[in-house]
């Protein structure tokens, strides 16, 4: 399909926040036209469904390599594809970690031969990971990486952290942070509060996250360096980063869509699957993430896919790794319960997981227009469906919502003209 | 008559109506412990396996007698001296004994739900001996069948659960059952001790013992761990005993009081020895009311074919 029409689909505007029913048509990979009643060789039938630039993730676990039991490259992208995601930035907590430019070559190229979609490594801010020593960054920066963090093994130095804030600029580079100070978070599984009370499990203070949160605002501020905080979860580290947005400091932060719709409440079945780092959190906190999406104090959306094989979550709660497997239920789970539920517009949503993750990465903010890449992934908001995790491409199967009815899913993707994912099945 | 129900994982999740029929059914096995020939057929013919992964004299021993004494055929498992020592997950233990023909499978942890997790793949019945920081509900049943010994019954008492409720599955699993037999539930200890949000679970939070005493009929005495003092939780252990120890005096301050203590006890570092063995105190007690209660657990989960 060189030459083909997507056909009285809804395109959506993700940078005017406005959709209008209109043919795209697509030329040898590129957007050519984008008009009313236009016709090419093909043509796939879009009535009813929403055609949104390609969805960007920023935060996957794609395992590889070190850990292909969990997940490989193909199969997260091919997870990515049936996700709707055209774009997804790899984390670098592989074995060995991305944190020079032969790993982070490797992963490209690795990515070009075997991946269904566009797949960017994020370098590591330390080498090893093991907050000692920064990592060589500027071979990263030549290797195309654009973002380091070392997550899941937060920096816990603060010295160090300048010290990346700092030197990461000599090479454009933007520093992200998973936010937790280990010794208050400890062997914590569930949120601490009355959940975590109530339960018996191990608590995990929110402080936890916001006294990190507060030291790379700080430390941010002081280095005039931009910093991301990654998958918020919590009411006040939002108040913070609110706080230092209006003082001028160059923050971005990202939400997850586990953290915009459960609640730690879920831990009463003691199910290794709900078990995610950070803790799912109260009621009050989803309330305060949707708001900070809505009011734009959030940049975007990204999925935190973390897959695990199944002799990793089938054991207790207390040793099982944390993590969701999140790239084959992100469009499903918020059009059901934000989209459906008129919370937030699809416009706004579909933004926050592209103009929103574009602009954190300072990459080029995707557009349905001519001339522009072929990008695009088409949504079918009404479209009911069960969440089987037999059904994913994901070599993870661990969600908490296996069993649960959604609507709205992704009807089809496309990558550079390419269609890798349509009507449920692979390339 | 028996319980509608497959396993007992915890009192969280069960009703006044459930407790009230395993303390009464308790009764008249504890006078079957009285007799000459300490013996019923009960459970002739069923398996009964004791996994402990973690190291327990009193609730072992007591389940061991409780299951003998119902002709149950008893297996000890001990983390230890088991495949668990070679890597081998919980999972596959439980299907091994599974395979090996066990009704029951009565597990002492350090993981919090795991007999929850278990129940999910095993079809026989699961009861939760303590898990972690969870629960441990046959703990509490006895200590609500002495009250109720003792005092004639647990509605209206008022019960101070004192020290390391933090930690303790002892604490939470009697939150749970004395609140829903209508008693006045009090905690007391220093925060660092305490859970967050305690007083939603119907609690009142004390944090000075001599102020608290007076108000409470009972009091049960949670044993502390000397590894809470290394994580900085309170500052040594003189300054608990001070503050937080049941001593002699405080007892003579309050001849009203009846002590409990789930043992193991740290004589001199949560409680007074001469309180431990004055006639105020339950402790012995308690143990003898364990195999009574857990015999009449064993009995009356053999008709439950699910979970209510």
């Amino acid at each position: 399909m060189h030459n083909y029409v997507l056909k009285n689909g809804f395109v959506v505007d993700t940078v005017n926040l406005t959709k209008a029913k209109k043919d795209v048509l697509i030329r040898d990979g590129m957007v050519a036209e984008v008009g009313e009643n236009l016709s090419a060789d093909e043509t796939i039938d879009c009535t009813g469904m929403l055609i949104s630039p390609g969805l960007i993730d920023i935060h996957t676990h794609l395992r590889e390599p070190g850990f292909e039991h969990k997940e490989t490259i193909e199969t997260a992208t091919k997870a990515a594809a049936a996700g709707g995601f055209t774009t997804i930035y790899a984390m670098p907590n592989t074995e060995p970690p991305c944190d020079d430019e032969t790993m982070a070559t490797f992963i490209k190229k690795r990515a070009e031969s075997v991946g269904l979609v566009n797949v960017e490594p994020v370098g590591c801010i330390s080498q090893g990971r093991k907050g000692e020593f920064l990592a060589e960054m500027g071979g990263l920066a030549k290797a195309g990486v654009v973002m380091v963090t070392d997550d899941g093994s937060p920096v816990a130095s603060a010295n160090l952290m300048l010290l990346a804030l700092k030197y990461s600029k000599a090479f454009g580079l933007l520093v992200a942070d998973h936010c937790e100070d280990k010794s208050l978070s400890g062997k914590g599984v569930c949120n601490e509060g009355y959940h975590s009370t109530l339960y018996g499990l191990h608590p995990s203070p929110k402080s936890a996250e916001e006294t990190m949160v507060a030291r790379d605002l700080i430390l941010a501020h002081e280095a005039d360096s931009r910093i991301h905080i990654q998958h918020v979860s919590t009411n006040w580290s939002l108040e913070l980063i609110k706080q230092s947005k209006g003082l001028g400091t160059k923050v971005t932060c990202e939400v997850t869509p586990h953290h915009l719709t459960m609640t730690d409440e879920m831990l009463g079945s003691y199910d290794p699957n709900c078990k995610v780092n950070p803790p799912l959190r109260t009621k009050e906190d989803v309330e305060a993430l949707r708001q900070g999406l809505i009011d734009g104090s959030i940049d975007c959306i990204a999925t935190d896919h973390a897959p695990h094989a199944r002799e990793d979550k089938e054991v207790e709660i207390d040793i099982a790794p944390p993590g969701i497997t999140g790239l084959e239920t992100a469009i499903g789970q918020l059009f059901t319960e934000l989209v459906h539920t008129n919370i937030i517009s699809v416009e706004v949503l579909l933004s926050k997981m592209t103009t929103g993750p574009a602009t954190v990465m300072g990459i080029e903010v995707p557009e349905i227009k001519t001339g522009k890449k072929a990008d695009i992934t088409i949504i079918n908001p009404e479209k009911e469906w069960t969440v089987d995790p037999k059904e994913f491409y994901s070599l993870g199967k661990n969600t908490p919502l296996a069993g649960k009815k959604m609507k709205g899913k992704v009807f089809a993707t496309i990558v550079s003209g390419k269609v890798v994912y349509k009507d449920g099945k692979i390339g | 008559m028996g319980l509608k129900r497959k396993d007992l994982l915890g009192l969280k999740d069960m009703s006044r109506e459930e407790i009230g029929l395993i303390l009464d059914s308790a009764e008249s096995f504890k006078e079957l412990l009285g007799r000459e020939i300490k013996k019923a057929p009960v459970l002739r013919g069923k398996t009964v396996v004791n996994l402990f992964m973690e190291p327990s004299t009193r609730t072992r021993t007591s389940f061991e007698l409780a299951a003998k004494t119902l002709s149950a055929n008893v297996i000890n498992i001990s983390a230890s001296t088991s495949a668990v020592q070679k890597g081998e997950c919980l999972k596959d233990t439980v299907l091994t004994l599974t395979a090996l023909g066990a009704d029951y499978i009565v597990i002492r942890t350090g993981m919090c739900g795991a007999p929850h997790f278990m129940s999910t793949f095993f079809d026989g019945h699961v009861l939760n001996a303590g898990d972690g920081i969870n629960e441990h509900p046959t703990q509490a049943l006895l200590d609500m069948y002495t009250i109720k010994e003792r005092t004639g019954s647990i509605e209206g008492k008022k019960v101070l659960i004192l020290g390391d409720v933090r930690h303790s599955r002892v604490a939470r699993s009697n939150i749970f059952g004395l609140l829903k037999m209508g008693a006045e539930v009090g905690v007391c200890g220093p925060p660092t001790l305490l859970l967050k949000d305690i007083e939603q679970l119907g609690v009142k939070v004390h944090h000075n013992l001599d102020e608290a005493l007076p108000q409470y009929d009972i009091v049960n005495v949670l044993r502390i761990q000397l590894e809470r003092q290394k994580q900085g939780l309170f500052a040594t252990s003189h300054e608990y005993y001070e503050h937080y120890g049941l001593t002699n005096s405080r007892l003579e301050k309050n001849p009203h009081l009846i002590v409990m203590h789930p043992g193991p006890m740290n004589r001199g570092i949560e409680i007074d020895p001469a309180v431990a063995e004055s006639d105020k105190a339950t402790i012995t007690t308690q143990v003898t009311n364990g195999v009574a209660v857990r015999m009449a657990v064993l009995y009356l989960l053999l008709g439950g074919e699910s979970n209510a």
